[in-house]
């Protein structure tokens, strides 16, 4: 091999080696140490666990807990991603029909963003007091200004709809983002595509509903996908609001409980496990997509 | 080109010195510096109103002792210290213990002992000569193999009832529940009035109020033996005490954020009854902006929880020697002072305990802690199960799911099952 030839590819391999051998260790190798884990019998933090295959996996099911979280996350991440979805379209709709200061509402929108899920937390549970009546505080007390007791609710403490009510302060600080994607996917259809249907006699609703919509496809599905993945991970957000209360329980959160109070790291390695696998059905098909949209 | 290559290799070098310097760091924080020599770093969940206070106290002495020394508050904040345990576990398992962790006596204790994350301070307990003014019962749950592995600072009522005065007259309450039947009436009468019956925080405060049903339930000796081998958690004994927690908690009003908003509904007379340990007493009784600055016996009052006269349900905060503390001497001097009667007599008084010497000045404890301190010394003794006396950390946390999911189906089938379940997987 020439001189010229390696001179040509060893700094650029030089450049990327170091996150590349991060990667490999902190990604990958603690991933595979962790499914390597859940697939042992270390029930407790002395014992050298042995090989059990899949029992884990399978014995989960049998737990009461786990189908409640795992219900819970279902519940969460319909209501954050649909709500985030349609309020943040809804807001970028608005500001691309050229409202007057777009700049300064297009600011407040993204603002949430800049706070940790943390913060939101901390804040939102207070918000959320489930204190009715005389003893209302937060939104409640709102409402209850606003003569509107009866829809005064447990919000979170609630134990059907609990975790639709966890799903708000995602939305708010979530939706701001959403926005910013589709308002910069509305401003890549070009101008002349709308005015091409309208000059066909396309109405307004006919011009979004063939023309926009379907260029927003691609942009409506990486906020899919964003938004999916940060909702299957939950957790500061939950704990910040509530603790690690079964009320709001969601895999992440039993994750904790599993390794740090119950003592048994292999159960906790297996939720990991699970938790992985669930965010990878939704990110593998899109970087499947994407590596295609590339290639064409 | 040769520029070029320069530059590569020198971000290399940067991006590989970044990533070992990530493994240098915890060692970098350890290494003996002029400063952390000095820094005596104590973890403890002593961050609430009173409570606080209580090892401030302490700290006051801990300083004056020891001029070379300085105190670091390492407090992580929430009651029962279920936060505080969770990040103690990883700085364990990192090996970067702090100087000296708060543990509670008894089977808490004893899953750092066999972990083997504690060393043994017999040469304290010789030298100050502490099994002398330590209850035989205290040292016994903090020894294994005769090794003893903490210093115990002070002792906790788990079984108490706090209630405003008020609202029970208001209810028409003339007399202060003693059984659970009369107490369940109680509730009732108090319901009618629109107050809030029985005022409850987060799911812990609740397993908190089961242990104190199960005590007046099933009676002192039924309960001490469900943590042995002969224990019945099947039995029809446990299925009548189960029920009436059911029955007890549908008088129970919208959960609060942690125990102290529950004890503040009692003592604003929004509530009439609230099940918590006397470290209510000092958030009550502590003036502001500490605690709430209330007057006893008439803004609040207290008796044992309902059919558990005559029993003291205890827990005890102790103070460890972790493996590996990068301050011993500096640990076992703040041993010395949690040990010592004047550490205790100025802690306890603030933080609502009792100590646990023998030995302590009876005139500082006054109003409920005299009345603590009495029943100490006569009572029958029970452990508590939420503070870590009758079981581990692993059996806690399966009782803490059991009665989590039992707040949401109300099935007191389940939860029996679920708590037969945890104590046969407990390995205790």
């Amino acid at each position: 091999m020439s001189v010229t030839r390696v001179r040509r590819w060893l700094p650029g391999l030089l450049l990327v080696a170091p996150s590349i051998v991060a990667i490999a260790v902190f990604v990958y190798g603690m991933l595979g140490w962790n499914f390597r884990l859940a697939m042992t019998d270390k029930h407790d933090e002395i014992s050298e666990g042995g090989f059990v295959g899949l029992e884990n996996f399978i014995g989960i099911w049998d737990q009461q807990r786990w189908h409640l979280s795992v219900n819970h996350a279902i519940v969460f991440t319909a209501v954050f991603v649909g709500g985030a979805l349609v309020l943040g379209w809804l807001l970028a709709f608005l500001m691309e029909k050229g409202i007057r200061g777009e700049g300064t509402f297009r600011a407040i929108y993204l603002f949430p963003m800049a706070i940790s899920f943390v913060a939101t937390g901390v804040v939102w549970r207070w918000l959320m007091n489930s204190g009715t009546g005389e003893r209302a505080v937060g939104l409640n007390r709102l409402l209850d200004g606003l003569g509107l007791e009866s829809l005064q609710w447990q919000w979170f403490r609630d134990p059907d709809w609990g975790m639709a009510a966890m799903a708000v302060p995602a939305i708010w600080q979530m939706s701001g983002y959403v926005m910013a994607l589709f308002l910069a996917g509305f401003r890549g259809v070009p101008e002349d595509l709308r005015e091409a249907a309208r000059v066909d006699g396309c109405t307004e609703w006919k011009v979004y509903r063939h023309i926009v919509l379907p260029m927003l496809r691609p942009v409506t599905l990486s906020a899919l996908i964003i938004l999916g993945h940060i909702s299957l991970k939950a957790f500061d957000l939950i704990v910040a609001v509530s603790g690690k209360q079964i009320i709001t329980d969601v895999p992440a959160v039993f994750m904790w409980v599993a390794v740090f109070d119950s003592h048994d790291p292999a159960k906790g390695a297996t939720i990991a496990a699970y938790i992985v696998i669930a965010v990878s059905i939704f990110v593998i098909p899109y970087l499947i997509w994407s590596l295609r949209k590339e290639r064409r | 080109m040769r520029r070029r290559w320069m530059a590569a290799v020198a971000v290399t070098v940067a991006g590989l010195l970044t990533l070992t310097a990530c493994g240098d760091g915890g060692d970098a924080a350890q290494s003996p510096q002029a400063d952390a020599k000095k820094k005596v770093e104590v973890f403890s969940w002593w961050t609430g109103p009173g409570e606080a206070d209580g090892l401030k106290a302490m700290k006051e002495i801990f300083e004056k002792q020891n001029t070379g020394l300085t105190f670091f508050d390492a407090a992580v904040a929430g009651g029962s210290g279920d936060k505080a345990r969770a990040l103690l576990a990883t700085k364990l398992q990192a090996d970067t213990p702090p100087d000296t962790f708060q543990g509670h006596a008894g089977a808490e204790l004893q899953g750092y002992i066999k972990a083997g994350d504690l060393e043994p301070v017999n040469f304290l307990y010789d030298e100050l000569k502490l099994r002398e003014v330590f209850p035989q019962q205290l040292v016994d749950q903090i020894s294994v193999n005769g090794q003893i592995y903490s210093v115990p600072v002070n002792i906790h009522r788990s079984n108490v009832m706090w209630f405003s005065p008020a609202v029970l007259k208001e209810a028409g309450v003339t007399e202060v529940p003693a059984t659970i039947e009369d107490f369940v009436a109680a509730l009732e009468k108090v319901k009618k009035t629109g107050k809030v019956p029985l005022s409850i925080g987060s799911e812990w405060t609740v397993v908190h109020l089961l242990e104190s049903v199960l005590l007046g339930s099933l009676g002192t000796e039924a309960y001490n033996n469900l943590w042995t081998a002969g224990s019945d958690w099947s039995g029809p004994a446990m299925t009548k005490a189960l029920n009436d927690f059911k029955t007890i908690m549908s008088y129970a009003g919208d959960p609060q954020d942690d125990w102290q908003p529950a004890a503040k509904q009692v003592a604003d007379g929004q509530a009439a009854f609230t099940i918590m340990g006397d470290w209510a007493y000092g958030y009550f009784h502590n003036p502001p902006d500490g605690g709430l600055g209330k007057t006893s016996k008439t803004d609040f009052d207290w008796a044992p929880s309902p059919g558990t006269g005559g029993t003291f349900m205890w827990l005890s905060d102790s103070f460890t020697l972790p493996k590996g503390a990068p301050n011993k001497d500096g640990a076992v001097a703040w041993l010395k002072v949690a040990a010592s009667k004047e550490g205790q007599d100025a802690f306890n008084p603030k933080k609502g305990s009792i100590p646990a010497r023998k030995d302590a000045d009876t005139s500082l404890y006054t109003d409920y802690l005299a009345d603590a301190l009495k029943d100490w010394g006569s009572n029958k003794l029970a452990g508590s199960i939420q503070h870590g006396v009758t079981v581990n950390d692993a059996w806690r946390t399966a009782i803490n799911e059991a009665v989590g999911l039992f707040q949401q189906s109300q099935d007191v089938a389940a939860l029996q099952s679920a708590l037969a379940e945890a104590a046969k997987n407990s390995g205790q």
